[in-house]
Parts: C-alpha cells; sequence; structure tokens
C-alpha cells in the first residue's frame, strides 16, 4: 500500500515533467537498443568467423611431426655427465605416418568421448592438364566418414562426395585449381605423385571452402587413391580429425592421445590461437562501445533527476511536513528513475532488435565466404536480458545519488527560504 | 482528562550560527491541554514560526526537551519523527504549501494514504467532509497550483485536519483570509475544540482571533514574557 502510494507520487511527478522524462528515457533507449544491435551485429560475426574457422579445424588433430629434442645416444650411456653436448642434432625419424595407424583407429572407434574422427593423408602432388603442370595438396580421405567430421559438403559447388567413393580414380578440385587447369566436372587429370607415379583421374566434383589458398591448391582424393598415389600399403596414413562430444576436453584429450599414441597432437584451441585472439578483441570492444553507450544514458538520467529533485524541493518539504519519511522520498525518487529505466530498456530493446533486423536485410556478398548472403547477425536473447538489467542497473545507480540527497533535505531549510 | 498534557516544551534554546550566533528561542517552557486552544502573539522575528517548526519536529537542531502525547520526541530519529507529524500533528504552513501537481483532494488524501489506516474509499470520503468543513468541497477535483491564495490555505486546513491530530499547529493559518473565511475557520477550530476535545495552537497577528482562544502565549524577543493564563 505504501510503495502503490510512493510509486503513484513518482508517477506524477513524471507526468508533470512529459518532456524531461521523454528525453531521460530516450537516452536508455538509445543506449540499450545500439548496445543490443551492436552486441548483435559484433557477435553474429564472430559466430560466423568462428563456424567458418571450425568448419575447417577438428577439436583434436593427430599426425606424425618431425621429431627434435630427441635423446642423443650419449645421453643414454651411463655415466654420462649433463656436459656432454650435441649440436646440431639431425631428425632422425623421417617418416610422415602415424605409427600403428590400424590399432589407434580402432582405439578411436571405441572410445565414448569422440563423436567422429576422420583419417586422411595429405601428400603433394603435381597437376598436369595438357601442358600446365601446378604444384599442390591431395587429401586422401574417406568420403563418409570426411562428412562426418567437416562439412565439406556445403562448400562442394558440383559433384558429390558420394561420387569420390563410387569412381575408383575420381577426384574433386578446389574451385581456383579447377579454372586454373580449366577443367570441368567430367574431365581427366593427370596427377604426378612425389613418387613419380602418374595416375589419370576423372574431376567427380569442384568445392570451394572460400579461402583461396586452400581452393588453388587443393584436391580430394579416396584414402585409397592417395595410397596407390604415394605406393604404400592401406594402413599408411598422416593424420587423424578427431571431433568430441564436448569440445571443452580437446585440451585434455589431446595430452592424453599423444601419450598414449606417441604422434604429435594438436587441439583447435592451439590451433586457432590467432583466431581467438581477434575475437577476444573485437568482443572487448563491442563492451566498451556499449558500456559507455549506457553509462552516457546513465548521466542523463543522473542530470535530469537532479534537476528534477531541485525543482521539488518544495513538494519533498511537504511530503516530509505531513509525515513521509526520508526514506518514503528516496524511494520515490528511486522509482522515478526504475520507470525511466524499465519503459527505456524496454523500448531499448525494440529499438535494437528492429535495428538487428534492419542491419540482416543489407545485402553483403563476399566472395570469399560463399555462405553468407546477408550480415550475420545474433538473436542471443541472452543479450536482451543482460541489456535491459543493466539498465535498470544503471538508472538505479544513477537515481540513487539524487535520491539519497532528496532523502537527506531539511523540510525546514525550505520552508524557510521562502 | 482535561487535565492531560498533550505537548510539553521544556526549557528549549535555539540558536542560529549564520551569519553570526543568534539565540533566537530562549528557554521556552510551556505545556498545553487536551482541549485546550492557544494562541501565539508577539511581533514579527521574536521567533514564533521558529518555535513552531521545533514543537512540530521537523527542526531537530534545538535545546531543551520536547513530549509530545507523554512521549518524548527530542533526539528521536527521523523516522519516529515523520510518523509522530503524520499521526498526531496537523500543520498548517504560514505559507500554503500544497502538491502542485495534484488535485485538491489529493493533497488532502495524501497524509491519510501515507498512515494507511483506512481504505482508499474511507479516506477520499473524509478528505470530501474537511472539505466541505471548510467550503470549498467545489474545488476538490481542481490541481491545487490554480486555487487563489485564500482557497489554497483553506485546502492546507483541511488537510492538516484529515488524520484526526492530537494537536493542530497553525503558523498565521488565516493570514490570507477575508473576515468571513478567518471567522469560518475560527469556528470550525472551536468546533473542533468543543466536539473532540482538540487542542490548537495557533500563531496569528489577529487580536480579535487571539481574544477568542483560551488564552495567549505572548513572545518577545525569543522569550515568553506571558502564558495568559487568567
Ligand atoms: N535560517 C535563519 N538563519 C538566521 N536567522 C534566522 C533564520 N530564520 C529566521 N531567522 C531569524 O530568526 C528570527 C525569528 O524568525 P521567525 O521566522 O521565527 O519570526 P516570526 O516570529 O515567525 O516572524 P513573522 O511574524 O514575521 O512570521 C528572526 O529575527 C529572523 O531574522
Ligand atoms: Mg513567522
Amino acid at each position: 500500500m505504501n510503495y502503490f502510494l510512493l510509486l503513484q507520487i513518482a508517477l506524477t511527478h513524471l507526468r508533470s515533467r512529459l518532456r524531461q522524462t521523454s528525453v531521460a528515457t530516450l537516452g536508455v533507449t538509445f543506449g540499450i537498443g545500439m548496445y543490443i544491435s551492436l552486441i548483435g551485429f559484433m557477435t553474429g560475426l564472430n559466430n560466423l568467423m568462428d563456424d567458418i574457422t571450425m568448419s575447417n579445424t577438428a577439436h583434436v588433430k593427430l599426425f606424425q611431426d618431425i621429431e627434435t629434442n630427441r635423446k642423443t645416444v650419449l645421453d643414454k650411456v651411463e655415466n654420462s655427465t649433463p656436459m656432454t653436448v650435441v649440436h646440431h642434432l639431425k631428425p632422425k625419424n623421417t617418416r610422415k605416418n602415424i605409427r600403428n595407424s590400424i590399432n589407434i583407429l580402432d582405439i578411436l572407434k571405441k572410445d565414448e568421448r569422440i563423436r567422429d574422427f576422420s583419417p586422411r593423408l595429405t601428400t603433394q602432388v603435381f597437376y598436369t592438364f595438357g601442358s600446365i603442370v601446378l604444384n599442390g595438396t591431395a587429401l586422401g580421405i574417406d568420403p563418409f566418414k570426411e562428412q562426418e567430421v567437416f562439412d565439406i559438403k556445403a562448400n562442394l559447388l558440383e559433384g558429390s562426395f558420394e561420387d569420390l567413393d563410387s569412381y575408383a580414380n575420381g577426384i574433386i578440385l578446389g574451385s581456383g585449381l579447377a579454372q586454373k587447369l580449366s577443367v570441368m566436372t567430367g574431365d581427366r587429370v593427370n596427377i604426378t605423385s612425389a613418387t613419380g607415379a602418374q595416375f589419370s583421374l576423372k574431376v567427380v566434383g569442384i568445392y570451394e571452402a572460400g579461402i583461396s589458398m586452400i581452393d588453388d591448391i587443393q584436391s580430394y582424393v579416396t584414402l585409397a587413391t592417395a595410397q596407390k598415389l604415394m605406393q604404400k600399403s592401406k594402413d599408411y596414413i598422416t593424420d587423424i580429425n578427431i571431433q568430441l562430444h564436448d569440445k571443452e576436453l580437446a585440451i585434455v584429450l589431446s595430452k592424453e592421445f599423444s601419450q598414449r599414441f606417441g604422434c604429435s597432437a594438436q587441439d583447435y584451441i592451439t590451433s586457432n590461437a590467432q583466431f581467438e585472439a581477434g575475437s577476444g578483441i573485437r568482443n572487448m570492444i563491442t563492451y566498451a562501445v556499449s558500456i559507455t553507450l549506457l553509462l552516457i544514458a546513465g548521466f542523463g538520467i543522473y542530470n535530469i533527476l537532479t534537476m528534477m529533485i531541485y525543482e521539488k524541493m518544495d513538494d519533498i518539504a511537504i511530503l516530509k511536513a505531513t509525515g513521509f519519511s526520508g526514506k518514503d522520498v528516496k524511494n520515490i525518487f528511486i522509482s522515478q528513475a526504475m520507470i525511466i529505466g524499465i519503459i527505456g530498456g524496454i523500448l531499448g530493446i525494440l529499438l535494437g532488435y528492429g535495428t538487428c533486423l534492419a542491419i540482416d536485410q543489407i545485402p553483403f556478398e563476399s566472395p570469399a565466404i560463399k555462405s553468407m548472403d546477408s550480415m550475420p547477425i545474433n538473436y542471443d536473447p541472452k543479450y536482451y536480458i543482460i541489456g535491459v538489467a543493466f539498465a535498470m542497473l544503471t538508472t538505479f545507480l544513477a537515481g540513487y545519488l539524487p535520491a539519497r540527497k532528496a532523502s537527506q533535505i531539511d523540510p525546514v531549510d525550505i520552508i524557510r527560504g521562502k | 482528562m482535561d487535565n492531560k498534557q498533550v505537548l510539553i516544551a521544556n526549557k528549549i534554546n535555539k540558536y542560529f550560527w549564520k551569519p553570526q550566533k543568534f539565540h533566537v528561542l530562549k528557554d521556552i517552557s510551556f505545556s498545553i491541554n487536551s482541549g485546550e486552544f492557544v494562541s501565539v502573539m508577539g511581533k514579527s522575528g521574536c521567533g514564533k514560526s521558529t518555535l513552531l517548526y521545533v514543537l512540530s519536529t521537523m527542526d531537530t537542531d534545538y535545546e531543551g526537551e520536547l513530549i509530545l502525547d507523554g512521549q518524548t520526541l527530542t533526539g528521536k530519529p527521523n523516522q519516529d519523527l515523520a510518523k509522530a507529524r503524520n499521526e498526531k500533528i496537523g500543520f498548517v504552513f504560514q505559507f500554503h504549501y500544497l502538491l502542485q501537481e495534484f488535485s485538491v483532494l489529493q493533497n488532502v488524501m495524501l497524509p491519510a494514504l501515507k498512515l494507511g489506516k483506512l481504505s482508499k474509499q474511507e479516506i477520499e470520503h473524509n478528505a470530501y467532509e474537511k472539505l466541505k468543513l471548510l467550503n470549498i468541497e467545489d474545488q476538490a477535483l481542481k490541481k491545487s497550483s490554480r486555487l487563489s491564495g485564500g482557497q489554497k490555505q483553506r485546502v492546507a486546513i483541511a488537510r492538516a485536519l484529515i488524520n484526526d491530530p492530537m494537536i493542530i499547529m497553525g503558523d498565521e493559518p488565516t493570514g490570507n483570509l477575508d473576515s468571513k473565511n478567518a471567522q469560518n475557520v475560527f469556528e470550525i477550530f472551536q468546533r473542533l475544540k468543543e466536539e473532540q476535545n482538540q487542542s490548537l495552537l495557533i500563531v496569528t497577528h489577529d487580536l480579535d482571533f487571539a481574544q477568542k482562544t483560551d488564552r495567549i502565549i505572548e513572545m518577545l524577543d525569543g522569550r515568553i514574557i506571558s502564558h495568559g493564563y487568567k
């Protein structure tokens, strides 16, 4: 009852200063609106970049690295002193494939934490078509497994990965590569491997990852074709890409696998360290700008309430003289601030949502990113809740100081001042 | 019942420090019984308003003791003083003080709504009664800023009456009224005293008005020079 009464007094005050109230409310609306649209746009962009990067990166990647820092023969000699130093140690292990791969794949298959995995054979090749000879990489994959691990299908412009499997000697070329070789689906290209073996392969598809560094040199063949190219046995693979159920486990598992299998392992965070740093900085900028906007809105409220309190000195004195306590008066002014905050916040959400919808309409076509046709926007309700919560917090703080001052005003001072 | 002391002031002293030390109230001691209608007179600037602010608990910067309804109010926290003002004191300012943005009716109702003892309907009904008493019920729904000075003063009196206070304090409540309305206010006060045993302490410059009250407290330079007992 009492609070309802105070709220009514607060509302009457706000109504009597409609213009100032509107300006203060619009300040909050603008602050929250900008926050919502900025954050929606920025996080939308970040998520898109995340998706693109993640679609090319497995949670954990196993591969055979060249061994460095290995123990020398001298270290193994009994009674050897730390005085022995071997300079310019030559790498001993020259193999590029993962040892004991059949066993490893077996173990991976049984691991509950792993969602999908796909073995690969990456090898250097020369593409020849007519007189053109291009240097590049061929990825030997299991088309079905690879599709589980990476969304390669989305990047396919022509053909299908199933054809890769059904044609014994099929190849899918990167779009840049296909253009340089001026081949289309159905044509044949000659491939020369590092070992000198030559094959004539049929183009069964063309794909585009959106990154020219990949599209200009890379092609997909089946694992079996790649092994034939390399003249290696059926267990010869160079890396295994693993997707986990819970990507947070990536760091732990990559350590575990590298120890257990005796090969190198890299988690996605290490692989994308640069990218992560970039998106972190982008987020920081977004938050800094948003907080600045909200603070400006907060200062607006602070100003207007302070002014309101000076104008309402008489009212404060009368209310106190007729039995309203300092606390009541404080609550009246805090309510005014909160009303401005809530209305401004809700309008701000609508403004922000509207702006997001508008930005979403802006066509944005990038040759680098084929999957995008308009600006990416994140509509996560989390940010809308944060926006309103922050609006209420700032308005409360902005209202608190002037309200406390009002509660401390001595009515006699004002009455005597007349 | 007649002898029950509603308000006791005990050796009240007050100083103003700015611009220089000024002893404005000097050893003020008196009491008011229930049902007593007392007026305060004295030259302009002798400290009547200052005394009333102290007695109404709005000014707490004084020495001495103030007892209202058997309860010592000196040194009480602000919250308690606000409650006492709301419940037990009806105050009419020298200059009519109304909430400008509220209607006349709302102005009168607010202290009762704050007290929260009655329902809104009952309070509204009571407020109309008080306005009727002062002949301004026809202005009830007007914004209070749209009233004449005399009308405002009558609304302020109605507001002072709304919670049926223990004591009504008025700082020249008839100062802005014509003689007819001043007479009406006096009659209302007199009736409250007779019918409800209301205590009143009214500062006035109007000798006619004062002479009709039970006794006149006379002040000079911050001191009571006569308690007016016959
Ligand atoms: N805030 C103040 N600071 C210093 N002196 C003050 C202050 N307020 C009032 N005074 C002085 O205190 C004295 C008493 O003032 P007060 O208002 O009580 O007079 P009053 O008896 O009500 O006069 P009036 O009949 O004109 O209303 C006056 O001399 C006045 O100048
Ligand atoms: Mg005075």
